[in-house]
């Protein structure tokens, strides 16, 4: 390592005195590779340990841990379905909810907010991620809950009448899927809004000149120019807040009512897979009951999985149509 | 320059942190003048309260300190079996299967406290406890009886204007205790029952699950109509309406903890002389007595392998069942009674020895 092939490196090498240093450059080496190697082996230790523990569950009850709806621990029966549907449908609903609030703030803060105004929205935007999520579920309880169920509810199913579609029926308890989605929505748009913040503000200032010297407007601008720019960014924020949404524990059993069934009406009680295992693992002394809770948490890890590698592959494939 | 203030600022709360840590520092080292931990438990979160207080006085009067991780009755079964903590806790009895399992022998079971379960409810306009029949509260929560003016529970309550109102039940999500002691009664006490069980998680016909007694409590009080169980002591401290329950003797009785410590009372004269505790008390006879009671124990080796920290067990065990009691009521815990304290002194903590033998 006599000559650093990187320019500025080059330049600073007096400043970060690093000249006849290899020995330092080889310890700074090993340790980075150290890090980058401990971390994806403690991925894969955490794996097999679940996998392990969800064994004998697996094999004595197959695939019906996630095909069936009966779960009564007392009969030894694990049929987590409605949980796994419980994690899926308020993810997507914390999505919905979620994606077109943050890149509104996203954009915003980059194209319109005056600069004044861009930290303190910024910052108090980020600060929702900082939020305990226990505080988030308290929130629900008692302020969340009571205005879905005395006005939100009554309003979309009876004035909107929207009570006609399936998603919206039945009495208005507060806790529901509709209440897991929103709380979830919450605690997802900082992590969306600030990737794409970043992404936006880093799209360069050319791309805009450009688009404004074809005699864009600035809304064309933004649409033509900076967003198709920023779309790798954005999905990866996006899939990140559905990572944040799928984990979460404690605020959704906190207010989504935590019944396993398996309804079409957002107004329902539901559960997620983390809720189960987090309301079930600490007094499960049944051997069977243990290994059924693994299993759930297996199965969140491998559909975290698929979503990252479908997040992967979708940045991927955007941004090769943009290199293209 | 950007970095300079950063590494001030960083300073500053390195400092702040710093100072914060020395104040509860000292705090905690006036509480406990030596550093190490003579005995560490595991187990049940319900008694946790009373527990703690236990330990720390006791650590006062006697310089003995014992750490408890209040992390559920499962784990602390689990943990004890492994041999990871001197002692567990739990809200219910271990199964024979359980018991064959731990690694360290046989284990003896120590009623500590007794707990029980309340009916609360949230109804407008009904200030007198409700009446509830065995019967009448499996039909409220396997959702057979769905209106609060169900000829059923207006024929108990006599003079009440109940409302035409749907029953809302709510049901603990997380497994507890509480839910076991409840569900343990229903299966006893009302037929209608049986076909569901008995469990710390039961699946339940309907109603919403809410997570922990504050949960369950919270929903009651946002939502009119609606009807649970939590725990006595967590009911009275918080003012929870209850209902008054009709025992085995046909008397109605509302939750105290007289009439818990009269139930364990009442169970007791019906024991055999060599009876392990592994015993539910949930229907008790005897007119005072308040049906839906339980122990709940502390778990240790018979055989104890370390004769040094299993004498401080020893000496705690005595000394909870004596002194600690006394302490119990303060806490809206029901303490056990004398006599049966005795017994289990006698008959129970004086057969633990120090061989270490399975």
């Amino acid at each position: 390592m006599t000559s650093l092939p990187f320019e500025w490196l080059e330049k600073d090498r007096r400043r970060l005195r690093v000249e006849g240093s290899a020995v330092s450059d080889r310890i700074y080496e090993f340790l980075t590779a150290a890090c980058a190697i401990v971390i994806p082996a403690l991925v894969i230790a955490i794996a097999v340990a679940i996998f392990a523990a969800a064994w004998p569950a697996f094999s004595k009850a197959g695939l019906s841990i996630i095909t069936t709806s009966d779960w009564d621990v007392a009969a030894g029966h694990f049929g987590a379905a409605p949980a796994l549907f419980g994690t899926l449908v308020s993810s997507f609903v914390a999505l919905v909810i979620a994606t077109p609030l943050a890149l509104g703030v996203a954009i915003f803060l980059s194209e319109f907010s005056p600069a004044w105004l861009r930290q303190p929205v910024g910052f108090l935007v980020d600060l929702l991620a900082a939020i305990p999520s226990v505080v988030y579920g308290l929130w629900g309880i008692f302020v969340l809950n009571p205005l879905l169920r005395e006005y939100v509810m009554p309003f979309l199913r009876d004035t909107l009448h929207l009570g006609v579609t399936p998603f919206f029926r039945g009495p208005a308890y507060g806790p529901s899927m509709l209440s897991a989605g929103l709380i979830l929505a919450i605690m997802a748009l900082p992590y969306i809004s600030a990737v794409s913040r970043e992404v936006l503000m880093a799209v360069p200032r050319s791309q805009r000149e450009a688009a404004l010297a074809l005699g864009a407007t600035r809304w064309e601008m933004i649409r033509d120019a900076v967003i198709p720019f920023a779309k790798s960014g954005i999905i990866g924020g996006i899939m990140l807040g559905l990572g944040r949404a799928l984990g979460e524990t404690m605020a959704v059993t906190m207010v989504i009512g935590n019944r396993l069934e398996i309804s079409a009406s957002l107004f329902a009680p539901g559960y997620t897979m983390a809720s189960l295992i987090a309301n079930e693992f600490s007094e499960a002394t049944n051997d069977l009951h243990l290994s059924a809770l693994m299993a759930v948490g297996a199965i969140l890890f491998v559909i975290t999985l698929i979503v990252n590698g479908v997040a992967r592959w979708l940045v991927w494939s955007v941004s090769k149509v943009r290199v293209k | 320059m950007r970095a300079l203030r950063l590494a001030a600022l960083m300073l500053l709360a390195v400092a702040c942190a710093k100072e914060n840590a020395n104040n509860s520092s000292t705090a905690s080292s006036t509480a406990s003048s030596t550093g190490s931990v003579d005995l560490t438990g595991a187990g049940a979160t319900f008694p946790y309260p009373i527990y703690s207080k236990w330990f720390s006085d006791y650590a006062q009067q006697t310089g003995v300190k014992i750490n408890y991780q209040s992390i559920g009755s499962g784990g602390g079964i689990r943990q004890l079996s492994e041999e990871t903590v001197d002692f567990g806790a739990s809200d219910s009895p271990m199964s024979d299967d359980e018991m064959s399992k731990a690694k360290g022998g046989a284990v003896i079971h120590v009623p500590t406290v007794l707990g029980a379960d309340v009916v609360t409810y949230n109804l407008s306009g009904v200030s007198a406890p409700l009446k509830l029949t065995p019967d009448v509260i499996a039909g409220i929560f396997n959702g057979s009886v769905k209106k609060w003016n169900d000829p059923k529970i207006t024929a108990l309550n006599s003079g009440v204007s109940l409302p035409n109102q749907d029953i809302l039940v709510v049901h603990r999500s997380d497994g507890s205790g509480t839910t076991y002691i409840f569900t343990d009664y229903l299966t006893t006490a009302a037929p209608a029952w049986k076909s569901i069980g008995k469990g710390k998680e039961v699946k339940w016909p309907v109603g919403l699950g809410a997570k922990g007694n504050e949960g369950v409590a919270g929903q009651v009080k946002q939502t009119p109509g609606a009807v649970a169980y939590v725990e006595l002591a967590y009911a009275k401290q918080n003012n929870l309406p209850t209902a008054a329950v009709r025992n085995k003797a046909g008397k109605f009785v509302l939750p105290s903890v007289a009439a818990v410590t009269a139930a364990a009372a009442g169970a007791a004269q019906a024991l055999p002389a060599n009876t392990d505790y592994r015993i539910s008390i949930v229907d008790a006879p005897g007119a005072d007595s308040y049906p839906i009671s339980s122990f709940t124990w502390i778990l240790a080796y018979q055989h104890q392998k370390d004769a040094v920290k299993g004498k401080k067990l020893v000496d705690f065990l005595n000394w909870a069942l004596t002194e600690g009691e006394k302490s119990a009521p303060t806490l809206d815990y029901a303490p056990l009674p004398q006599e049966m304290a005795a017994k289990v002194k006698a008959n129970k903590i004086a057969s633990i020895d120090f061989s270490g033998a399975k």
